[in-house]
């Protein structure tokens, strides 16, 4: 049997990778070519697909993944809106731990813009590549928001005016401040999650339980994943 | 030219027509021999008729009004409507009742694959027959047609959907607390039960099992195990395991963490697996309080299968191209071949 009981997981390029691959080496896969060739996509022997992180909740759910890691970011910016909608049917199964970052609403430095907006014109204007995440906060704080979706580097939204507050994930709070912007709500922080697909849980339970209880020896069980997983 | 139809809607022409023809065909003799008539409903009902049921996450999206200003929905299930049919048509007769039906359902969902916002869903409503004996004929009439339909690889998981309350009951979780976990449940975010446990207080072997059990599921050494706060469920689904034909038995999967999206299940609760597809293919349960809110308060359970994902699934198997790319069965379980037609 392979180190991934003959599971696939689908594995997101990006920040998250290294740690992942760092994980992946732990449960003994040879990532040697996974490493080094960053154009191939699909490492079928050793049971991994890349991609980028907001893909991998889609192909977990379809089944194309038994497993994926993704942010909570992403996990949350994908979820259910409304009553009667559904998010991504996916299982949350472990928190990876790494990845750390926090979402914030940030703003210019100085006067408070957004506010005055707010105030004045009974609107304040948010760019974000987390429409979703952004709209619920706003929604959820009672203030009237026009959400502005842009697809990367969204510090440049308030410096040139397209809109007054930025809601955006950030590790250390660097690139925010080298753009002269500063945090002014900190809304949750998120983590790497292990997710599953559904059918897979099912019909490969002892491959995942494996899998697991590997990670969780890995990581040496932080309160919350023990309590997730159990003994 | 274009002219749209709505989101999650879709066109069906022959070819496919006359494949998923095949498949009800094959559904509909197998649910007649076992003595389930078929009906038909209207697709559109009086909002405040369906809302007598709790449908939690399925609940009616389209609504419109009728020339006298009355709240029209488009049928989000059959369960509801039949247990209309059965307080006002079946009223004094004599249960058990046996219904089939092959209807379209319209739902709110988010449109992919196998997942419409009209789906033609295929299933069977036993009415006035308790667990266990009930439950295992349902379980009974689903292998048999998909049997019939020559699936051969899917599994039934079949879970309690009073189990987990129960639970919190028994480790005396305190009240306000339970929806939120039920709640991460629902969603499986196992990593949010885990925190949500964190929140309210809960820790030691309470949060441990709350935590691990939902996670149990596998043969019927899952139900051997279960901790005596689970006894009440699990012993029901012992005895619902002890009634099965082996032929039906061996697709079982026993998972304790089942639990399904609409509000009106009461115990035992399914859902339909195949390795061809990434989501449940069907799936049903006992709801034994539904029909009381209809007049006729009478146990019953049902299943329903989406016809439009069983024929994604026995045309995956045919071509070999399932979901899973390496999958290895990991239970090594050789389901028996699909019975004859």
């Amino acid at each position: 049997m392979t180190p991934l009981n003959g599971l696939t997981i689908a594995v997101p390029r990006g920040s998250l990778f290294g740690d992942t691959v760092a994980l992946l080496t732990a449960l003994g896969i040879d990532t040697g070519e996974l490493q080094t060739n960053d154009r191939k996509l699909l490492f079928e022997d050793i049971g991994v697909i890349t991609m980028r992180p907001s893909d991998v909740p889609t192909y977990v759910e379809a089944g194309s993944a038994d497993l994926g890691v993704t942010g909570k970011d992403v996990l949350l910016e994908q979820t259910a809106q409304q009553p009667g909608e559904h998010g991504r049917q996916v299982y949350e199964l472990l928190d990876l731990g790494y990845g750390r970052c926090t979402m914030v609403l940030a703003g210019k430095a100085g006067e408070d813009t957004a506010m005055e907006s707010l105030r004045r014109l009974g609107v304040m204007r948010v760019a974000t590549k987390y429409p979703r995440v952004a709209a619920r906060h706003m929604e959820e704080t009672g203030r009237q928001a026009e959400i502005v979706e842009v697809k990367g580097s969204v510090e440049l939204a308030p410096l040139t005016g397209l809109a007054e507050a930025i809601v955006d994930l950030t590790a250390t709070g660097t690139t925010l401040r080298e753009n002269n912007l500063e945090i002014r709500e900190e809304l949750f922080t998120c983590t790497a999650r292990l997710i599953a697909n559904p059918v897979s849980h099912k019909l490969k339970a002892a491959a995942v339980d494996e899998l697991l209880s590997r990670l969780r020896t890995l990581q040496g069980a932080t309160p919350a994943t023990r309590l997730a997983g159990g003994s | 030219m274009i002219h749209p139809i709505p989101s999650g809607t879709r066109d069906v022409l022959p070819d496919e027509t006359r494949e998923v023809r095949a498949i009800t065909d094959t559904l509909r003799v197998v649910f007649e021999h076992h003595g389930y008539g078929e009906i038909y409903t209207p697709a559109l009902e009086y909002e405040t008729v369906l809302a007598r049921a709790d449908m939690a996450e399925a609940q009616p999206t389209y609504r419109v009004f009728d020339e006298t200003g009355a709240v029209l929905v488009l049928r989000s299930d059959m369960t509801v409507p039949i247990a209309r049919v059965v307080a006002t048509r079946y009223a004094s007769s004599e249960p058990p009742l046996r219904f089939c039906y092959f209807a379209h359902c319209y739902r709110g969902v988010r449109p992919q694959r196998g997942q419409p916002r009209e789906l033609l869903q295929a299933g069977i409503e036993l009415i006035g027959s308790p667990a266990p004996q009930g439950t295992a004929e349902a379980l009974t009439v689903l292998c048999h047609s998909l049997d019939a339909t020559g699936l051969k690889d899917y599994r039934v998981g079949v879970g309690d959907a009073s189990l987990f309350p129960a639970l919190m009951e028994s480790l005396g979780v305190p009240e306000e607390a339970r929806k939120g976990l039920l709640e991460a449940l629902v969603l499986r975010d196992f990593v949010g039960l885990g925190e949500a446990l964190e929140q309210a207080g809960i820790s030691g072997e309470a949060a441990e099992l709350l935590a691990e059990v939902p996670q149990r599921r596998g043969g019927p050494e899952v139900l051997a195990d279960a901790p005596d706060q689970a006894e009440a469920a699990v012993s029901g689904l012992r005895r619902l395991h002890g009634l099965l034909e082996p032929v039906v038995a061996s697709r079982l999967i026993f998972d304790l963490g089942l639990v399904r999206n609409i509000g009106y299940y009461t115990g035992a609760v399914f859902d339909v697996y195949d390795p061809a597809l990434g989501t449940p293919i069907g799936g049903g349960g006992r709801y034994d309080e539904l029909l009381g809110r209809f007049g006729r308060s009478l146990p019953a359970v049902g299943f329903a299968l989406g016809v439009d994902r069983l024929h994604i699934a026995l045309t995956g198997e045919e071509r070999g191209t399932g979901m899973m790319l390496a999958g290895d069965r990991s239970d090594g379980l050789e389901p028996e071949r699909a019975a004859s037609r």
